[in-house]
């Protein structure tokens, strides 16, 4: 399944970066034939396309070699990718941190105080939360607490302090945040429902016992499942947060690339996201398989 | 007096058809009315408002340059109702065109992915058996594709026009349609009452005419609805990080964006009337999209 998809994913960006009209480089100043020909011969661009596609699969599965950058002469793919991935997984890592920490107890509370004031409070706040999408939440956060309140720096790394990663990481996990409420709240109440909660209950058993031994896994399962849209989420948005707060994490390397048709960064960057999404799948079905024994792979 | 009781007693036993008590349904989800009223005014404000505008979308005026802070804010005498943007364009005209492309986006978006899953799925769905499960796996494969690089890249390498953006967004969003409208396909496949058609001699045509379709329109429609939202998101994800639609043309993602790289200088009306159309827009969709599967996929409630 993973390799499959992976080869699909080579196969789709080599044809499409080859559908493209002019090269990577095509500039308003056209090189003399004979030194684009060079140039095509040391990158490798002049051989037949599967053989190009190839020697790509083959550097990256013998020496973990993405090739090139066609921009920056001085960098290969791998600098880039070695820059930026250890940033946007470290905030990566805080908002699921984040979301779950958030978004799961509130669901909880929420299903378990049904039709009370905590209830249509949640249930209030995860709607908001959905109407505020990382690029609107980004901005506002700077506002109030950068250009308002001062307290926070408005962007930038700096080795990844705390201050520079508050608000880049609630900027992302809120919209889903809210999903996360909501869809623990929705199974919680249909788990409380069911007829094993109301055996337990006809044993007498304390309401928490119940909640926390019987209640809380199934009704984890569907967040669980949730994980891997989660995933796919945070890569692409830690984009959006790359570029609003320079962060310096993938994002930025990966929209430069868009702008300054840097093919083999735009291929490098996808394939590794998309290389951790399957990695991270398959942990999110170990991890099924793990809480709920019935499931086997 | 018979005949009265008689009529009263017929008028009760006449059932109502699925679709009326679906339409009641909805017209009794106040949000989802709201959120229609106000996306009705929304739309007419899109394609009329621009009667009401003074200024073109890339007609710079020269008196504000320099002074964008404190003189291009909103204001009734100089026909910028809603300020101008940092270059001295009117963000009226600017916000009602980002408008209109935002809708457009959302719904032409969400329709070519409708019409491409549904009949993937439905094809899918009826053959069954090998053919099902290839289709079904092809499904699979690229649902684990991130497909917001596969946007970028297609528009970065056919260039970034707003076909392609519909192409681009459209193409990549039929996969979740495609699953649901196959699953129903199958259920449907199965039921009595299809095979009691069958059995009775209805040619397969009629049956997927009278007996399919009308049971997969509700799913079709439901999740179509709450595809638009989704649409208008990734539409401005891209814009936002000015991959999208290229100036003059705009989009609320984009102007978004540049009033969200101008408010240090104090031009706040530059991010605010955009986000507020745009978080409009998101409001009505996502409450009719809810009011729709509350009113058509009762089983969910």
């Amino acid at each position: 399944m993973a390799l499959p998809t992976l080869l699909i994913l080579v196969i789709v960006t080599f044809v499409l970066m080859h559908a493209a009209p002019g090269g990577p480089f095509t500039s308003e100043k056209p090189l003399p034939p004979q030194v684009l020909a060079n140039i095509e011969a040391k990158y490798g661009l002049n051989e037949p396309l599967y053989k190009q596609i190839f020697m790509y699969l083959q550097g990256i599965v013998t020496e973990f070699d993405f090739g090139p950058s066609y921009v920056y002469k001085d960098r290969t793919v791998n600098d880039i990718i070695a820059q930026g991935l250890p940033v946007t997984l470290t905030y990566g890592a805080w908002v699921i941190v984040l979301m779950l920490a958030v978004g799961v107890p509130l669901g909880m509370i929420a299903a378990l105080k049904q039709n009370t004031w905590i209830d249509y409070l949640a249930v209030g706040f995860s709607i908001l939360a959905d109407l505020l999408p990382n690029f609107i939440m980004g901005p506002i956060l700077i506002l109030i607490f950068t250009l308002w309140l001062g307290w926070l720096p408005g962007g930038g790394w700096n080795g990844g302090q705390w201050e520079y990663m508050v608000m880049p990481v609630i900027a992302l996990a809120t919209s889903y945040m809210a999903s996360i409420t909501r869809l623990t709240r929705s199974s919680m109440l249909e788990v409380l429902r069911s007829n094993f909660i109301r055996t337990a209950r006809a044993k007498g058993l304390p309401e928490r016992t119940i909640i926390l031994r019987h209640a809380l896994k199934p009704a984890l399962m569907p967040v669980i499942s949730y994980l891997s849209p989660v995933f796919v989420y945070v890569i692409t948005g830690s984009f959006i947060v790359d570029a609003i707060f320079s962060t310096g994490g993938l994002g930025t390397y990966f929209t430069n690339a868009a702008f300054n048709r840097d093919y083999a960064v735009m291929m490098g960057v996808t394939l590794l996201t998309g290389g951790l999404t399957i990695l991270f799948n398959l942990f999110v079905d170990l991890l099924y398989s793990w809480i709920d024994p019935q499931i086997r792979y | 007096m018979q005949n009265a009781t008689l009529t009263q007693t017929e008028t009760a036993v006449r059932g109502r058809s699925q679709w009326a008590d679906a339409r009641a349904r909805f017209l009794k989800n106040k949000a989802a009315m709201v959120s229609l009223y106000l996306l009705a005014a929304l739309v007419v404000f899109a394609i009329f408002g621009g009667q009401l505008s003074r200024y073109t979308i890339d007609e710079i005026d020269w008196q504000m340059l320099g002074m964008i802070a404190d003189l291009g804010g909103p204001s009734m005498e100089n026909g910028h109702y809603f300020g101008v943007d940092e270059l001295g364009r009117d963000l009226y005209a600017r916000t009602l065109l980002g408008l209109q492309i935002s809708l457009m986006v959302g719904i032409i978006g969400a329709v070519v992915a409708a019409i491409f899953g549904t009949l993937y799925g439905a094809v899918s769905g009826y053959a069954g058996g090998q053919t099902d499960s290839i289709m079904m796996r092809t499904v699979d494969i690229l649902t684990s594709v991130p497909l917001f690089f596969i946007i970028i890249m297609l528009l970065v390498v056919f260039g970034q026009s707003i076909l392609m953006i519909f192409v681009g967004i459209g193409l990549t969003n039929w996969l979740g349609m495609a699953r649901v409208v196959r699953g129903q396909t199958l259920s449907l496949k199965n039921k009595e009452f299809v095979e009691a058609a069958r059995a009775l001699g209805v040619p397969t045509l009629t049956i997927i005419r009278r007996h399919i379709v009308p049971n997969l329109i509700g799913v079709v429609v439901v999740y179509t609805s709450l595809l638009v939202p989704q649409m208008i998101l990734l539409e401005s994800t891209i814009s936002f990080l000015g991959l999208g639609v290229q100036e003059p043309q705009t989009s609320l993602g984009l102007l978004i964006s540049e009033g969200t790289s101008t408010m240090q200088y104090g031009t706040f009306w530059q991010l605010g009337y955009p986000l507020a159309f745009f978080m409009l827009v998101l409001f009505c969709f996502y409450y009719i999209g809810d009011g729709l599967r509350d009113a058509l996929d009762p089983k969910d409630r």
